[in-house]
């Protein structure tokens, strides 16, 4: 089985959901004949949003304004979009939302808000708290955003519920410079996601934003690897592009009858240890959930 | 001393420096911008990348020299103004500080040279309206954390692509921009008066300051970690002092709080906002 992804590495307005919105449906348009289109986090309203937080929200039902016309779209080619969410009870969060066929099949709530150094999502967005793999049309998949992968759990967690495809989507301010041809921060995330495509011998498809806001540039560099920790495809840094590759997802199949990671993986001793691990933790310190 | 190795991707800086030229003034609906060029080094490059950013035609370069500024300085700004075809304005500001210099008879050296630093931002400020383009600042890192420059003037401006290169990089970018060999050569000045040198009036040099610079504020090191790395103490706390006792210049003046949303701290928006 093939599965034709398009990886959307796009410049947003900031705090601008209809302009967004524009974009995300012409390049729906552009990629059409794909199977799945993945746009970046935030990507319907910015990154930095601050106090714009509240007036950017979205409701992932097909009354939104904003998701009916994705759910229509949604028909045609599955999506990943990134938007501010509020729920019933009025709480903000940084999440994920995959349309497919009209319909809303997952919604994944950022789990870990940087707030450090030039981060501060923990002062405008509430912390979600599941990570759940989901069924699609290609397999059962996950999603994480941005600071969520720089930890190793959610990723892992993803693994043992079923996901054979990793979706990661970022905005990512571009940062470190060296002599090296790539920024510290693409080096990371290069670094970590083909790290765990070989690890849980699965896909991985990354995709970051591209644009300035303020002094902050967003690279951009939207990657894919697959179950042998290969790279399959890369956007360029800096500058807007789809960049759509072909998975063979038969690839599944020969990259684990090589190398067993996932048969051998041993759920039971690490829930043991980890158990271990945390009543001694919480015995001992700052239990933090 | 261990190896500290400031240099840079040259390719890289210049993609993300005339990008982000690029965006931040023409997403606020200009096309243009206008700069001091001064001669020097920071101004030189950051008429390079502004040019490459948003054209040579769309850029305009001025020139403020006082009666006792170097030849040099006019010579090789035009070296720059030619090399790119950018637009250019001559703005003698004699005839401008000489009646302040003659109102208050007693100003010392520095107060003349922070009114000609200021009198140069008026100049840039009155062409931005007239040709339409966003103030360049061409301050760099090592510069703006020392302090060694003149709020509300050469400090005033709506962009800045050098302020995060220390000066031994900007010079490793300036030179791969193609920036001419003699305003690489020659020592750093503000040419406020005769003689006047950064590494003089300082009293270290850039290799050296930015070295510690960057252990101190990219690394973070403390002070203690300086010295064992190889800095004499005297040097390292002298630049911690300078560095804190200049952080006014790098902040907005200072509001005070008397009601629930008060701009400066709890009325949060960057300024790209809706763009």
């Amino acid at each position: 089985m093939k599965l034709k992804l398009a990886l959307a590495q796009i410049t947003t307005r900031l705090g601008v959901v209809s302009a967004n919105l524009e974009k995300h449906l012409a390049y729906i348009e552009q990629a059409k004949g794909t199977d799945l289109i993945i746009f970046p986090e935030l990507s319907l309203t910015g990154y930095v949003l601050q106090d714009l937080v509240p007036a950017v929200v979205a409701r992932p039902q097909a009354s939104d304004p904003v998701f009916k016309p994705l759910l229509e779209a949604s028909k045609r080619v599955d999506l990943i979009v990134g938007f501010t969410e509020e729920d019933s009870r009025h709480r903000f969060y940084n999440s994920a939302a995959y349309l497919s066929k009209g319909e809303v099949v997952h919604v994944h709530r950022k789990v870990y808000l940087p707030t450090y150094g030039m981060f501060d999502e923990g002062r405008f967005w509430a912390w979600g708290d599941s990570i759940r793999a989901f069924d699609t049309r290609f397999g059962r998949a996950g999603i994480l955003i941005c600071e969520d992968f720089w930890h190793a759990p959610p990723p892992y967690l993803l693994w043992l519920d079923g996901a054979d495809l990793l979706f990661f989507i970022s905005a990512s301010p571009g940062r470190g410079i060296s002599n090296d041809a790539a920024l510290d921060s693409a080096r990371w995330v290069e670094h970590v996601c083909q790290a765990y495509a070989s690890l849980f011998t699965d896909f991985v498809a990354q995709n970051g934003r591209t644009g300035y806001e303020d002094g902050l540039n967003f690279w951009g560099g939207s990657s894919v690897y697959d179950p042998n920790g290969e790279e399959i495809a890369k956007g360029p840094y800096f500058e807007e592009a789809l960049t759509v590759v072909e998975l063979d997802l038969d690839e599944l199949h020969r990259a684990r009858a090589r190398l067993p990671l996932l048969r051998d993986e041993r759920t039971g001793l690490v829930q043991r240890e980890l158990n271990r691990i945390l009543q001694a933790n919480l015995r001992g310190s700052n239990g933090r959930d | 001393m261990a190896a500290i190795d400031l240099s840079i991707n040259t390719t890289v800086a210049r993609r993300i420096l005339t990008g982000f030229i690029h965006s931040e003034v023409t997403r606020v609906g200009f096309q243009r911008a206008v700069l001091g060029l001064s001669g020097g080094l920071d101004s030189a490059l950051c008429c390079y990348l502004a040019a490459e950013a948003l054209g040579p035609e769309n850029i305009l370069a001025i020139r403020n020299p006082y009666k006792t500024s170097s030849r040099d300085s006019y010579e090789h700004a035009q070296l720059v103004i030619d090399a790119l075809g950018v637009q250019e304005k001559t703005i003698d500001i004699t005839p401008i500080v000489d009646p302040f210099f003659a109102a208050i008879p007693d100003m010392d050296q520095v107060r003349q040279g922070n009114v000609m630093a200021r009198a140069r931002m008026i100049t840039w400020f009155d062409q931005s309206a007239a040709f339409k383009g966003l103030v360049l600042g061409t301050g760099n890192k090592t510069e703006i954390l020392l302090g060694y420059t003149t709020i509300f003037g050469d400090a005033a401006y709506a962009l800045n692509p050098n302020g995060d290169l220390y000066k031994t990089q900007l010079r490793q970018l300036a030179k791969a921009v193609g920036v001419p060999q003699v305003i690489l050569d020659k020592p750093p000045s503000a040419d406020l008066w005769a003689g006047q040198t950064d590494e003089g009036e300082l009293g270290f040099t850039y290799a050296e300051v930015d070295k510690l610079l960057y252990l101190l504020v990219d690394r973070r090191y403390t002070a203690e970690e300086c010295v064992a790395a190889g800095f004499k103490t005297a040097f390292v706390q002298t630049v911690i002092e300078r560095v804190r006792r200049n952080h006014f210049k790098r902040t907005l003046p200072l509001i005070a709080k008397l009601s629930n949303r008060t701009v400066g701290y709890d009325f949060l928006y960057l300024r790209d906002w809706g763009t």
